[in-house]
């Protein structure tokens, strides 16, 4: 007769024993690790925003809009602008009145519901702008928290929606740390920017960056060791968004600060 | 208008897409699959652990956690911007996402109570389609009964001794089975807000254990809630009929059989309210200790704009002032009635300080948002978003428990 | 024995049987798992091709320039040189075949875009000359004075409408109206 405690050991013994092989076919799985080194794919489209260029003249966003159909008056955006205002006394002054889909023609920063601070000059420290959008992330969690499959990450890198598969519950817009989905005014479905899926399919760049008179914003093939965007990436001191939250984003930006939110 | 745009004023900086998306309807939510959840808990403590005390409650709170159950689909539904979309959950499920189970997991559970009803109520059900089948000239709604009956009874009368003992063994494992599904069902509905990473507030690993507790607390409470108003309604309908049918219970007979319950009941909810808020506690002085990043504005959040209803509504009146209703000797209907009222009411509050609150600040960490609740609707989106279609979502289930009643009768003994 | 114990088990199979057959017939037939694994690629893959057929609205400067290389050429030669056409044209889409789907923003708010002067030391911004809109000429068109393809030479006359400006910029300085005025440019 087995006594309980040897039923306990052993059957630990037999459940660590099959979990060992198991494991180690995962571990060192050559394919998989080739898989993950090199995707073995041609094509990662990734994005490089110099924050020392951006003037904040908003015409990216004025594109996006109009380009990827987002109602132009909805206070929503694929993409905006972030002005940054660092004071002597070492606050930070954030606002983004419309996505800076206008531009930032007032100089008092917008701190909601109709109210406005005003800065002086000689009291700034530090000021610049910040251009968003869609990060793709490598590890999109907006992608992963969709019941359903209605949003996806295409080979080359690009997080899309489905629109007529989308429910409409809203978990991927809480998922993004970045605060980058919505939902559409008129289709009533998750939208987010997917780097003008359209026009770099047809080797055309994003609206926003044909829109942007500064070279603020390039968008790239990381796969492509010869594309400038790359080049800037692989040598330059380049920084991403909210690193923490393990989404392992792919826009860059030259010249992020601590107070970048 | 953009969806959200209506209810959601902000405050300093928030990302321009950033709005309260998850509204009024997500704190239903989890507050019905709570109620679900906890009441089915109840049953089983009798069906199952063979507490005979709650003999009472037991089936009562069965067929009202049945009852219950298309409500916490309710509120899904009217949130869902596409809720003509919301089977392809069941068609194509993803399932890294914590949604993506509520299909499966639902409809198990849905199933699992169906059957345990079916083999509660099976000699009923035979007994009524027999009764009818023996009436010639039936009229129409006896016509429409009995249609009911026999294809309720599933094409099965046997009712004999042992085919009913075999029913009681069948509810017996199928409560026990529930249980486990009962839990998952809410600590998923837990882990659907303590998996996204992207909110402070949300992420953290108790949050699905922290949801069953207070599910079972408020299920239990609504149960005695409930079961109070019936019994009263009872015991009014008894007082009038005694006087012509004396070999029915007396008022007295049912008021200590009521306050018997009652109190054994109010026990099991006190332990699980302390598991509950031993939980939540740990969560909020961990969240104050490590003071990670987002600190600063949750304390904010915590401290200053939600205190009201986090300290004294949910903690206050919704915890602590029941605690000293129940413990207090000498419980009393009336008492009771406060009690399980207030605790009710604290643990809608502690779903909506999650649901709301965590969308009380800017992921940004930058800024606030406020809800404004759409009282008033002047349109479908803030009717199904505002208090209107809450109050529907709570409305419903009690007139679905109506009609339940009409064809499984909770009172009547069956067995 | 034939158990009804089991009944509620048919019932129960039944529905999931109506499930998968609801299943067959609703989900599209490509709907499968994509090149990113279950986790990030579980997607209808043509939707991927519904995407891709956007209708491309801003074409470009270089489209423009087909038809329009005199102005093309104008502005890749002046400061303004990085501005594209349609940022101030708007997008060209459907400009070819109706040259009057344009619509041209001549608003003193978009050229403030850039040229609202803001004192921001660690931006490209504030190196920009620029101006303060409630002091500089208020409610006057910033292209009366100032040639927008061509910054360095002025502007459309008052004998000239704005909706006609010159193809060639060889504008009478008298005529100017803000000719040798101070500019609080910084």
């Amino acid at each position: 007769m087995i006594s309980r405690r040897d039923f306990c050991k052993k059957s630990l013994l037999v459940a660590g024993g099959l979990t060992i092989p198991l494991s180690a076919l995962e571990l060192f799985n050559p394919a998989r690790l080739e898989a993950e080194k090199t995707d073995g794919k041609k094509l990662r489209w990734v994005f490089l925003v110099d924050t020392h260029k951006c003037v904040g003249c908003g015409f990216c966003v004025k594109a996006c809009k109009t380009e990827n159909e987002v109602p132009y008056d909805a206070n929503v955006t694929r993409t905006w602008i972030e002005r940054y205002v660092i004071t002597k006394d070492g606050k930070t002054h954030i606002d983004s009145p419309k996505g800076g889909r206008d531009g930032f023609e007032d100089s008092r920063i917008d701190v909601g519901e109709g109210t406005f601070e005003e800065i002086k000059n000689e009291e700034i420290n530090k000021a610049f702008f910040v251009p968003k959008l869609c990060n793709q992330c490598d590890n999109p969690p907006c992608v992963q928290v969709c019941p359903v499959g209605a949003t996806y990450q295409t080979k080359d890198g690009v997080v899309l929606v489905d629109r007529s598969w989308c429910i409409g519950c809203g978990y991927c817009v809480m998922g993004c740390p970045y605060g980058v989905r919505f939902f559409h005014p008129v289709h009533h479905v998750a939208e987010k920017c997917n780097f003008c899926y359209h026009r770099i399919s047809q080797g055309m760049q994003t609206a926003c960056v044909d829109a942007c008179p500064f070279g603020a914003r390039r968008i790239g093939n990381i796969r492509d060791p010869n594309d400038p965007v790359t080049k800037v990436i692989m040598t330059e001191r380049v920084n991403v968004l909210k690193e923490e939250y393990g989404t392992t984003p792919q826009v860059f930006y030259l010249g992020l600060t601590k107070e970048v939110k | 208008m953009v969806h959200g745009e209506a209810w959601t004023l902000k405050e300093f900086f928030t990302y321009p897409n950033e709005y309260i998306y998850w509204t009024i309807q997500i704190v239903m939510y989890p507050f019905m699959t709570g109620l679900v959840a906890g009441a089915f808990v109840l049953s089983s403590l009798y069906h199952v652990f063979g507490v005979t005390q709650l003999k009472g409650i037991a089936r009562f709170s069965l067929v009202f956690s049945f009852a219950l159950l298309p409500v916490a689909m309710l509120p899904l539904m009217l949130h869902l911007q596409q809720p003509q979309r919301g089977i392809e959950v069941m068609m194509t499920p993803h399932f890294t996402s914590a949604i993506a189970a509520f299909g499966i997991v639902f409809s198990t559970y849905g199933m699992i109570v169906a059957s345990e009803l079916w083999f509660v109520y099976r000699k009923h059900f035979v007994e009524n389609a027999l009764k009818l089948r023996e009436i010639d000239d039936r009229n129409l709604s006896e016509h429409l009964w009995h249609l009911l009956y026999t294809v309720l009874s599933l094409g099965t009368t046997d009712i004999s001794h042992e085919a009913l003992e075999a029913d009681e063994r069948a509810v017996k494992k199928l409560a026990a089975a529930g249980i486990p599904v009962a839990c998952f069902l809410h600590g998923y509905a837990g882990f659907i807000f303590g998996s996204v990473k992207a909110n402070a507030l949300w992420m953290t690993p108790l949050m699905p254990v922290i949801f069953i507790c207070s599910a079972v607390v408020s299920g239990i409470a609504l149960c005695i809630l409930t079961y109070i108003i019936t019994m009263e309604i009872r015991k009014f309908l008894a007082q009038r009929r005694h006087r012509e049918h004396p070999e029915l219970p007396s008022p007295d007979e049912l008021k200590s059989a009521e306050l018997h319950v009652v109190t054994m009941t109010t026990k099991y909810l006190v332990m699980f309210l302390v598991a509950a808020i031993t939980l939540e506690l740990l969560d909020l002085i961990f969240r104050g200790y490590t003071a990670m990043k987002s600190w600063d504005i949750l304390r904010s959040v915590i401290y200053e704009r939600d205190f009201v209803n986090i300290f004294v509504i949910q903690y206050g009146l919704g915890n602590l002032l029941p605690f000293i209703i129940f413990l207090t000797p000498g419980l009393t209907i009336r008492r009771a009635l406060a009690g399980t009222s207030l605790v009710l009411l604290g643990v809608f509050m502690m779903r909506w300080n999650v649901v709301i609150g965590g969308q009380a600040f800017s992921s940004s960490l930058s800024g606030f948002m406020h809800y404004v609740l759409p009282v008033w609707p002047d349109s479908m989106e803030t009717y199904k978003e505002g208090l209107m279609g809450a109050l529907t979502v709570a409305i419903v289930p009690f007139c679905l428990f109506y009609l339940l009643n009409k064809v499984m009768p909770v009172f009547k003994d069956t067995h | 024995m034939k158990s009804h114990v089991w009944r509620p088990l048919y019932v129960v199979l039944a529905v999931i049987a109506t499930v998968l057959v609801v299943r067959k017939v609703l989900v599209p037939p490509d709907f499968g798992i994509g090149s990113r694994g279950y986790m990030y690629g579980w997607h209808r893959p043509s939707n991927e091709a519904e995407w891709q057929k956007v209708t491309v609205k801003y074409r470009t400067s270089e489209y423009c320039k087909t038809c329009h290389a005199d102005k093309y050429q104008e502005i890749k030669t002046s400061p303004h040189a990085s501005i594209s056409c349609e940022n101030c044209h708007g997008p060209g889409l459907r400009h070819p075949d109706d040259p009057r789907a344009l619509n041209i923003d001549r608003s003193r708010e978009l050229c403030a875009r850039c040229h609202f002067r803001l004192e921001y030391p660690t931006s490209g911004r504030g190196k920009i000359r620029g101006i303060d809109p409630k002091t500089h000429n208020p409610g006057l068109d910033c292209v009366t004075c100032h040639w927008p393809h061509d910054p360095r030479k002025q502007g459309h006359t008052p004998a000239k409408t704005a909706a006609t400006p010159p193809s060639q910029n060889t504008v009478s300085k008298t005529s100017n109206p803000c000719e040798r005025r101070g500019h609080d440019i910084a």
